[in-house]
């Protein structure tokens, strides 16, 4: 076991499918000569060439479009979109295009598709650079939306998606490429779509995922020191979901709340609390509580930027609140 | 070309012409659902330029794309099918008119979005020259395609990239209702080409033998080395934009003007004068066609409706156990 930061971890997925496959090339704006905005491709271009590793345009629709297309020919691309909030330039291309041709063209196409992108606020970027979308992506059948909290996630995960034959979202985060932690040994994969159990307790269930695992984690540890026991259940993929360690976890601690950096309204919250409801009513001893961003354009400044994202002690109090 | 390859395209000209019009006759009736966008008119377009193609060649197009399909090979039994939403239709009946594909074909669809295409044309492509195959990807799109912005990145692209790509207008004069000089800032479309320092030309499309010999030209170039290049072929359709069209846009006296200059016409009479066929020979080639298209009609209305099972299949070329 090595500890090492999330943006180690995705590098080495990277760069272990690449030496594994030849099959399997970057392209996205500045991830070759400038070696990747968040520098998880330094060292990428100069090692495998710039067939391999491909700067682009700064044209989003022909990005993924061309990944498509090039999937579609039996290759194996990674493409990235520098941040999430440049995908709705190439929305059309996920959504019509890649999410429907092995289902519309009745399994004649397939697409070994893999789109990397970062989201996610708290770097004042303002309001168009640090949105949570995830929950749009998760929305459309025919697409896997997978979004890591923790090193060991996120290379087993990015590792199984390169793999995948089926077009995938890798949604990391812009705030926890420094965030560290112990990975297996050798060549490991992690299962897309399945949820994960990062922290045992009994008294209540926290469901989260991507950054919001971290402040979980960190909201446990206060509630720890007062006698509560939460248990801290990481979808890792928004879609398939797999609801199983959700319900279980549920069914033991009867109560629960969802964190998501995403806002409220429609979201991955909104979802998961139906389908708890949906399938485990009657083991819940108490109305579940959601934790989202405030329901505005995330603004620049650090203080109200701040207010508005989900902070440790919105989970601390929400947690109270349902006990 | 040999006799028996001047005829095979004649013929090709001919089933497309009927296959169009007995469609228009099951929509009439109701048989076909969603919309329909004939190609009567535009036959000498794709049959010229796909006679042109080696079997390594790619060919994509929009949702106009019932000829294409013919002229790629599939067979007017799985066209006829397919718009009947059958089982035996060339996507299963889950794609239907502006979806058909068949990739053992190397026919890439059929895509229903304008211009969306085009950046998964500069793909395929960018497939064959990323695993050093000698294909070239043909792309076709109506001229009312290249206004918006997926056009630029994708053109861009495949220059910057030197892709073997050959684009391919169709400028039929009106983007459904709207004419060209109402909707391009230049009527002539090649001269975008000329924007991204690509060589181009421009085409009679209502002559096949025109279409196949600059086909031919431009498709040995690409694969010689050159680059993609850019082929305008001016061409009309005699029908409306689809079936709901009330062509309130055009007078009769245009329809009428273009429809002395009918494809199949000027190809018949190129045959007959160059003493390649007789009038009886082709007469015999149009019953063929009419007992081709005739027997496709009474194999899609004989064929099973998809059964239930396929709702679900091909979502994922890996189904999950979550959802």
């Amino acid at each position: 076991m090595a500890k090492i930061t999330m943006r180690q971890a995705i590098s080495q997925a990277l760069w272990e499918e690449m030496e594994r496959d030849p099959n399997v090339f970057i392209l996205g704006e500045e991830v070759g000569v400038w070696g990747g905005t968040y520098a998880v491709t330094k060292g990428f271009y100069d090692h495998f060439g710039p067939e391999r590793v491909k700067d682009t345009p700064i044209a989003e629709a022909a990005i993924i479009g061309a990944a498509i297309g090039a999937a579609l020919t039996g290759t194996r691309p990674v493409a990235e979109l520098m941040t999430i909030n440049f995908a709705f330039s190439a929305m059309d291309h996920i959504v019509n295009e890649a999410a429907k041709l092995h289902y519309m063209f009745n399994g004649q196409m397939v697409l070994p598709l893999v789109i990397r992108t970062v989201g996610g606020g708290g770097r004042q970027l303002g309001a168009t650079h640090s949105q949570t979308p995830d929950a749009i992506f998760a929305h459309f059948p025919g697409l896997k939306v997978v979004a890591p909290g923790t090193p060991a996630d996120a290379k087993g995960l990015l590792k199984a998606a390169i793999r995948s034959n089926d077009p995938i979202m890798f949604i990391e985060h812009a705030t926890l490429y420094q965030t560290r932690g112990e990975i297996p040994d050798g060549d490991y994969l992690v299962p897309i779509g399945t949820s994960k159990v990062q922290r045992e307790g009994k008294h209540v269930t926290v469901v989260t995922y991507s950054k919001m695992l971290e402040l979980s984690m960190k909201a446990a540890d206060l509630l720890a020191k007062e006698g509560i026991e939460v248990e801290i259940v990481d979808l890792r993929s928004l879609r398939p979901l797999d609801m199983g360690p959700v319900i279980e976890s549920i069914k033991k601690t009867n109560r629960g709340i969802i964190v998501e950096e995403g806002w409220k309204s429609f979201g991955v919250g909104s979802e998961i609390m139906s389908r708890i409801y949906e399938e485990a009513f009657d083991y819940i001893d108490a109305p579940i509580k959601r934790v989202a961003q405030k329901e505005v354009p995330l603004p620049y400044n650090s203080t109200l930027e701040q207010m508005a994202l989900p902070q440790i002690e919105d989970i601390v109090s929400a947690i109270k609140e349902v006990m | 070309m040999k006799k028996t390859e001047y005829l095979e395209l004649y013929q090709q000209m001919v089933v497309i012409r009927l296959v169009e019009e007995r469609a228009a006759v099951l929509y009439q009736e109701g048989k076909i659902g969603g919309f329909l966008h004939l190609y009567i008119g535009q036959e000498a377009v794709s049959t010229g330029l796909i006679s042109a193609r080696q079997p390594q060649d790619r060919v994509i197009t929009a949702y106009r794309d019932h000829g294409v399909a013919i002229n790629c090979g599939i067979s007017p039994r799985e066209v006829i099918a397919e718009l009947l939403g059958k089982a035996t239709g060339i996507s299963g009946g889950k794609g239907g008119t502006m979806h058909m594909a068949d990739v053992t074909k190397n026919f890439w669809g059929g895509h229903a979005i304008v211009g969306a295409h085009l950046p998964l044309a500069a793909g395929l492509a960018l497939g064959d020259q990323y695993q050093k195959k000698d294909g070239v990807t043909i792309c076709m799109f109506g001229e009312g395609a290249t206004n918006i912005g997926y056009f630029h990145e994708a053109v861009n692209l495949s220059k910057v990239w030197n892709l073997p790509v050959l684009w391919v207008c169709e400028n039929n004069h009106y983007g459904m209702g709207t004419a060209v000089d109402r909707a391009s800032a230049v009527s002539e479309i090649r001269q975008k080409a000329v924007g991204y320092g690509m060589k181009n030309d421009l085409v009679d499309g209502m002559d096949l033998m025109k279409v196949r010999e600059k086909s031919l030209e431009m498709i040995n170039e690409i694969r010689a080395g050159s680059g993609p290049q850019f082929l305008e072929i001016m061409t009309y359709r005699f029908r409306g934009h689809s079936m709901g069209d009330p062509e309130r846009y055009r007078n009769q006296a245009e329809v009428h003007k273009w429809q002395e200059n009918d494809p199949i016409g000027i190809y018949r009479s190129y045959l007959l004068s160059s003493k390649i066929s007789t009038d009886v020979e082709l007469e015999k080639l149009d019953h063929v066609a009419e007992e081709i298209v005739e027997d496709a009609v009474r194999f899609a209305e004989s064929s099973p409706e998809p059964g239930a099972e396929e709702l679900f299949r091909n979502i994922y070329v890996e189904e999950m156990s979550g959802d």
